[in-house]
């Protein structure tokens, strides 16, 4: 974990709501150090962020951070952020979730977020299951892997995030993980910067829950896994496919130009207000 | 102009709804298509691109009322409009607006139940639900029209009563007021009060988002205003993190419950007809008032005089009134577009000695005069 460097405390509640609640060698507190570098990278005011987040480990995050800040029900995060938004376009709004929060109970609403366009950065810790709630599995939990509610192994098949996403339209999508820091530094830095819907899936290790149950070591192991599991998105176009195969490929996947849902509508309010002008 | 001001026109209950909204100021209107309250979102989504503010449909009831707190956090006076399933589905959001006391209209135009039930015909099986619809205690408030003048100002009062107590506030046409269509004439602009969003005064460093006042109420920040703060659903402090320590916890359930229960007197609002007089009184309310009254000047003609009695707010229930007005009747007839639902208040309030008496309908139609008029014959 990166040494939190004094330009981080300003972003921090951290006199009053620390220690935080997550487990030692979870992942999501890295996550947040990577979403203050990138605020700070970009000169964002506080007063004009909003992090709203859901229900789960992930979404404990917006305590912890000095900026406005919404915890919502569970899965609705982007539903909220979405009024926030349209309420006042002026707002950087973010919501993070983890990967039940983001997919299972809030499914519906991150398919019709990335599909609105809506200028929201959703950030979806992906740990491969529940944390909160005791290690149940969810909608991105590996075929095979055991949890609190897959004793026998898990049956069903995983989404894969950024596929859904991409094909559900968002204009940004990108893969990251909790090992690669200062590339997800980056990856943030620029979903931030991106008009209109743009998600980043983080690859997150959960030692207390999925690791324990799936006996893949400790904090230092599972950073390992990521560091060998994965590759970037360029290493993974200079390989051959069966080389590449079993490896989950990080970097941008997607990166087009496609305008918001809030400038749709404002355009939509003058034409709206010109044809009631013309029919006078 | 989108509200006829002054003028005389024929207007749907629902579309009274939707000026209604549009007079009290809304900003902001997330919503999902179900019948019967179709017209108010599509009549919001013309007007509103015209004034500027913000109409959005989304992809469900949930996101709907999820959207309508967001907006409101960020300063938009919010409204949604439903029906039974769809309000089914708002009540996470609902308890969520009670818990983090975020100002916002919901108005559900009541259909046959349960499930999707009779989805284009009349019913008043959800009062229960606007009272104890979402899980843990927590304050509520539901208005209950009776024609279409009153959609149109009982959807300004409940946007100003959302304002003044911070919290949700139910509007529950049945499906025959919100479907009826009535000659109305709109008041002047200026007459209508609209309740000022309360804004804090405190300088930033000193604001708590859950100040604790004597109206129970404090002024609410919106995101984007300085004044930075969490909201969560979690039990939280006055300054909105969350809390299990036993004072604020107790704190914090406690000013949800008294912001209404000591404040009655602004919330009541009850109509009564030759009540003191009679020793039967017709308890009724939505369109089935509009029978009661009928049934009261018929049964008039035949020499047998009867009080009618409305709860207009039905959420706090009238209890005092009730008590005083009915607690020394012989007879109260309680007719309901339900299996009997508000009959075991009017029994709660008032003594063995009282005959409470129902009258139900639950085919989708409304009730009528005579079926009163019948019932009462039979009880006097």
């Amino acid at each position: 974990m990166p040494v939190p460097l004094p330009y981080e405390y300003k972003y921090l509640r951290s006199k009053k709501k620390f220690p935080h609640v997550w487990c030692p060698g979870c992942g999501i507190g890295i996550v947040m150090g990577s979403i203050i570098r990138a605020v700070d990278s970009l000169s964002w005011e506080k007063d004009n962020i909003v992090m709203v987040s859901g229900i789960g480990c992930t979404s404990r995050m917006p305590v912890y951070v000095d900026f406005n800040t919404i915890h919502t029900t569970h899965g609705r995060a982007l539903a909220f952020g979405t009024g926030v938004k349209m309420a006042n376009p002026s707002l950087n709004v973010m919501a993070v979730m983890g990967d039940g929060d983001s997919l299972a109970i809030g499914g519906n609403h991150i398919i019709h977020a990335a599909r609105r366009n809506i200028d929201i950065t959703a950030i979806v810790v992906n740990n491969d299951n529940y944390g909160m709630t005791g290690g149940q599995f969810s909608p991105v939990t590996p075929e095979g892997a055991r949890t609190s509610t897959t004793p026998y192994g898990m049956i069903e098949p995983g989404f894969d995030v950024c596929n859904l996403m991409e094909g559900a339209g968002a204009s940004f999508v990108a893969r990251g993980t909790v090992y690669h820091i200062m590339e997800l530094d980056k990856i943030i830095t620029r979903a931030f910067k991106k008009k209109g819907f743009s998600v980043v899936e983080v690859l997150a290790p959960c030692p207390t829950n999925f690791g324990r149950a799936n006996r893949l070591g400790g904090p230092v192991e599972m950073m390992k896994l990521l560091k060998e599991n994965t590759i970037n998105i360029s290493q993974a176009k200079a390989m051959k496919p069966e080389d590449a195969k079993g490896k989950v490929v990080r970097g941008v996947f997607v990166d087009k130009v496609s305008i918001p849902y809030e400038e749709r509508y404002e355009k939509l309010c003058e034409k709206a207000r010109n044809s009631a002008g013309a029919s006078r | 102009m989108i509200v006829p001001w002054g003028e005389t026109r024929l207007v749907q209950g629902n579309e009274a709804v939707a000026l209604g909204a549009v007079a009290a100021g809304i900003e902001f209107f997330a919503g999902y298509p179900i019948t019967p309250s179709t017209e108010i979102a599509e009549l919001l989504a013309k007007y509103m691109p015209l004034l500027g503010t913000k109409w959005i449909q989304m992809e469900d009831e949930i996101a709907s009322i999820s959207a309508l707190i967001g907006a409101r956090l960020a300063g938009a006076k919010s409204m949604t409009a439903t029906s039974g399933p769809g309000f089914s589905l708002m009540q996470e959001g609902l308890g969520y607006a009670c818990m983090a006391e975020v100002p916002l209209v919901l108005v559900n135009v009541m259909r046959g139940g349960p499930s999707t039930g009779l989805p284009t015909q009349a019913a008043q099986g959800d009062v229960m639900q606007a009272r104890w619809g979402t899980h843990g205690d927590h304050p509520a408030i539901a208005l209950a029209p009776s024609n279409v003048r009153e959609c149109f100002e009982m959807t300004i009062r409940a946007f100003n009563l959302s304002e003044r107590f911070r919290t949700p506030v139910i509007l529950l046409p049945d499906e025959i007021i919100g479907h009826m269509r009535e000659r109305i004439t709109f008041p002047a602009e200026g007459d209508l009060y609209v309740e000022p969003k309360p804004v804090p005064d405190v300088p930033v460093e000193w604001y708590e988002h859950y100040h604790v006042t004597a109206s129970n109420v404090s002024p609410m920040a919106c995101i984007g205003s300085g004044y930075r703060f969490h909201v969560t659903g979690l039990t939280h402090d006055v300054h909105g993190f969350p809390t299990r320590k036993e004072k604020e916890v107790i704190g914090k359930m406690n000013r949800l419950k008294h912001k209404i229960t000591r404040r009655l007197d602004e919330l009541e609002d009850v109509r009564m007809h030759d009540v003191e007089e009679n020793p039967v009184t017709i308890f009724a309310y939505g369109s089935v008032y509009r029978s009661a009254l009928a049934a009261q000047a018929m049964l008039k003609k035949r020499k047998k005089r009867v009080g009618v009695f409305r709860p207009v707010t039905l959420w706090p229930f009238p209890d005092r009134t009730v008590k005083e007005e009915l607690d020394s009747k012989e007879v109260v007839l309680v007719p309901e577009l339900n299996q009997g639902q508000m009959i075991h208040e009017v029994e709660r309030m008032t003594k063995d000695s009282v005959r409470v008496v129902p009258l139900h309908r639950i085919d989708g139609y409304e009730i009528t005069p005579e079926e009163i008029v019948n019932a009462v014959l039979e009880v006097m």
